[in-house]
């Protein structure tokens, strides 16, 4: 018997198609996986721990999936929770299902997996070596460590495993590959592990890898020889095409995938279309790691922001936006020099003309005269004081600046009052890096709790 | 003729915060090999101001794909970065004349 896996989508919050979860669920599926996290929307959530995704968004897509388990009675588990999987977004994940519980009359044993590292474990690992930079490399040193606010490992299928063993109702996880909750049990059960990682590699983004992307449900059957991948909107396919496909998705390389412990190679994989909506994988290969390595995830404060907008309607204005914007920016910099006792390495200014290469920026290769043009400044420095103390000096003069001295003072359009609008701290992402573990769970945490009633 | 015109798709995206990788959905094998003749690792480098080193090039003919993955110019999410999601990167392939190469 295969070890089957239900997908109700990509991540919590994203939404999926009810008929098609309903459809899943009578399929009687081993366990329910879906993704909670993602690093794609930027360091923010990271850095303040916080949830990409709306509590109500989530709390109403997990009742959904805490029915359905309670239908199934099989373990139900989310990866990654609250964006960047920190250890106050797992406590978050299980206040959402602790009310849930409540509301529904369930009584749950729930596993919570800690994944957020210490400042003092990263060091200790650089301190013995036991850490090795990705490509691209960057520099990590103690300084760097010290300044993150949360730093992550993400955890793999042994850690996804080790919570299963302790026979949970509902797991909930801190930061883990897209792929570890999903291939976790088909392991456990001695499926292929290659097919086990490539299949989950193939349903992490839920419906996908089907022709209908946003209905979001996907059956995985991992068995000792390959997988099976179908999606459970009636009106959705899966081909080899859009299978094979999805290796690409979010890959710098699509034929291998670095996970903890080893790597995935699907340069062998074979796709075959079985029924008229399942794909039949073969192939897939597992390379197991000398060493165990887990990858980390870490954000640190970069300084403050605060940004203004202003709008060229004029047609003047609008055909020497670079020109004007030139000739704004070295008045604004002897401005604030002035005003303010500031050089230009104590804080950034920057504009980006929206409607003219705001997006590409020196990689724009094409010309165009737009109708209007957003002129957007971003300013950054040590303080949000000092931020928005350079936007409210900068601001008549991004009202009023002529292209010339010998012509009408203009005046342009600011969309809202105030002009201004403080964006809080600035985080960047600032490692890219692996640690080794001598044992997998090393470097996580694993604590029960009861939920409900 | 714009290559977005002659291929089914062509989608750019971050892989990770340190990586951007752009894909080419050819459809078929005869635009594939048009397209594989046109998008050599240099040309693609010099599009993106990239070194060749370390431009990542992949043909997967079964596919009727061609892939790049480049080191991201900036971090995403950084302070100059201008594209959180990396996913407009793909327009300078898909805007690409290609009656002029």
């Amino acid at each position: 018997m295969p070890t089957r896996v239900l997908v109700p989508s990509g991540v919590l919050g994203l939404g999926f198609d009810r008929d098609a979860l309903a459809n899943g669920v009578a399929m009687k599926p081993d366990i329910i996986c879906i993704d909670g996290g993602s690093t794609d929307s930027g360091p923010f959530s990271l850095g303040t721990g916080t949830s990409k995704y709306s509590r109500a968004g989530c709390k109403s897509e997990w009742r959904e999936l805490m029915i359905a388990r309670a239908e199934l009675q099989v373990p139900l588990v989310i990866s990654s929770c609250g964006t960047c999987g920190s250890d106050n977004m797992v406590d978050w994940m299980f206040d959402i299902t602790q009310e849930l519980a409540i509301e529904l009359k369930h009584t749950l044993k729930v596993a919570l997996l800690y994944s957020e590292q210490s400042a003092d474990t990263i060091v200790a690992k650089l301190d013995s070596n036991q850490y090795q930079a990705l490509d691209p490399v960057f520099p990590l040193e103690e300084s760097i460590v010290r300044n993150c606010t949360h730093i992550v490992a993400l955890a793999g299928a042994e850690h996804i495993a080790q919570a299963l063993e302790s026979q949970a109702d509902i797991i909930l996880t801190g930061r883990a590959t897209d792929t570890a909750a999903i291939c976790a049990l088909p392991i456990m059960r001695g499926e292929h592990v290659g097919a086990a990682w490539h299949g989950a590699k193939i349903a992490e983004c839920g419906a996908l890898c089907s022709t209908n992307p946003i209905s979001g449900v996907i059956l995985l059957d991992v068995d000792q020889q390959g997988f099976n991948v179908q999606p459970m909107a009636s009106d959705a396919r899966c081909t080899p095409h859009s299978v094979s496909a999805h290796m690409l998705y979010e890959n710098s390389d699509p034929f291998l995938l670095h996970e903890p412990g080893g790597t995935l190679d699907v340069t062998q994989a074979h796709y075959e279309q079985t029924d008229e909506r399942t794909v039949r994988v073969i192939g897939s290969q597992w390379h197991e790691a000398k060493k165990y390595t887990v990858k980390l995830e870490a954000a640190r404060c970069t300084g403050y922001q605060s940004t203004i907008m202003a709008v060229l309607r004029d047609t003047h204005y609008v055909a020497n936006a670079r020109q004007w914007l030139d000739r704004l920016s070295d008045f604004l910099e002897k401005e604030i020099n002035t005003a303010m006792r500031l050089n230009s390495g104590d804080y950034s200014l920057e504009f980006r003309l929206i409607g003219v290469d705001s997006v590409l920026g020196a990689l724009e290769n094409k010309a165009a005269t737009p109708t209007e043009v957003g002129v957007l400044g971003i300013i950054t420095a040590n303080s949000e004081e000092l931020t928005e103390e350079i936007a409210k000096l900068i601001n008549p003069f991004l009202l009023h600046y002529p292209l010339t001295d010998n012509e009408a003072l203009p005046t342009f359009a600011f969309p809202y009052s105030p002009a201004h609008s403080n964006r809080g701290a600035l985080y960047e992402f600032c490692m890219n890096h692996v640690i080794e573990l001598n044992s997998p769970m090393d470097a996580f945490r694993i604590e029960t709790r009861q939920a409900g009633i | 003729m714009q290559l977005g015109e002659l291929v089914v798709n062509v989608r750019s995206k971050n892989a990770g915060p340190y990586w951007v990788t752009i894909d080419v959905f050819c459809g078929s094998e005869a635009v594939y090999s048009q397209v594989q003749e046109l998008l050599t690792k240099a040309f693609v480098a010099s599009l993106y101001q990239q070194p060749e080193e370390t431009l990542k090039h992949f043909e997967l003919p079964d596919l009727h794909v061609l892939k790049f993955s480049f080191p991201r110019p900036v971090v995403q999410g950084s302070r100059y970065d201008r594209d959180m999601h990396g996913a407009q990167y793909s327009v300078l392939l898909s805007e690409l004349e290609i009656s002029a190469h």
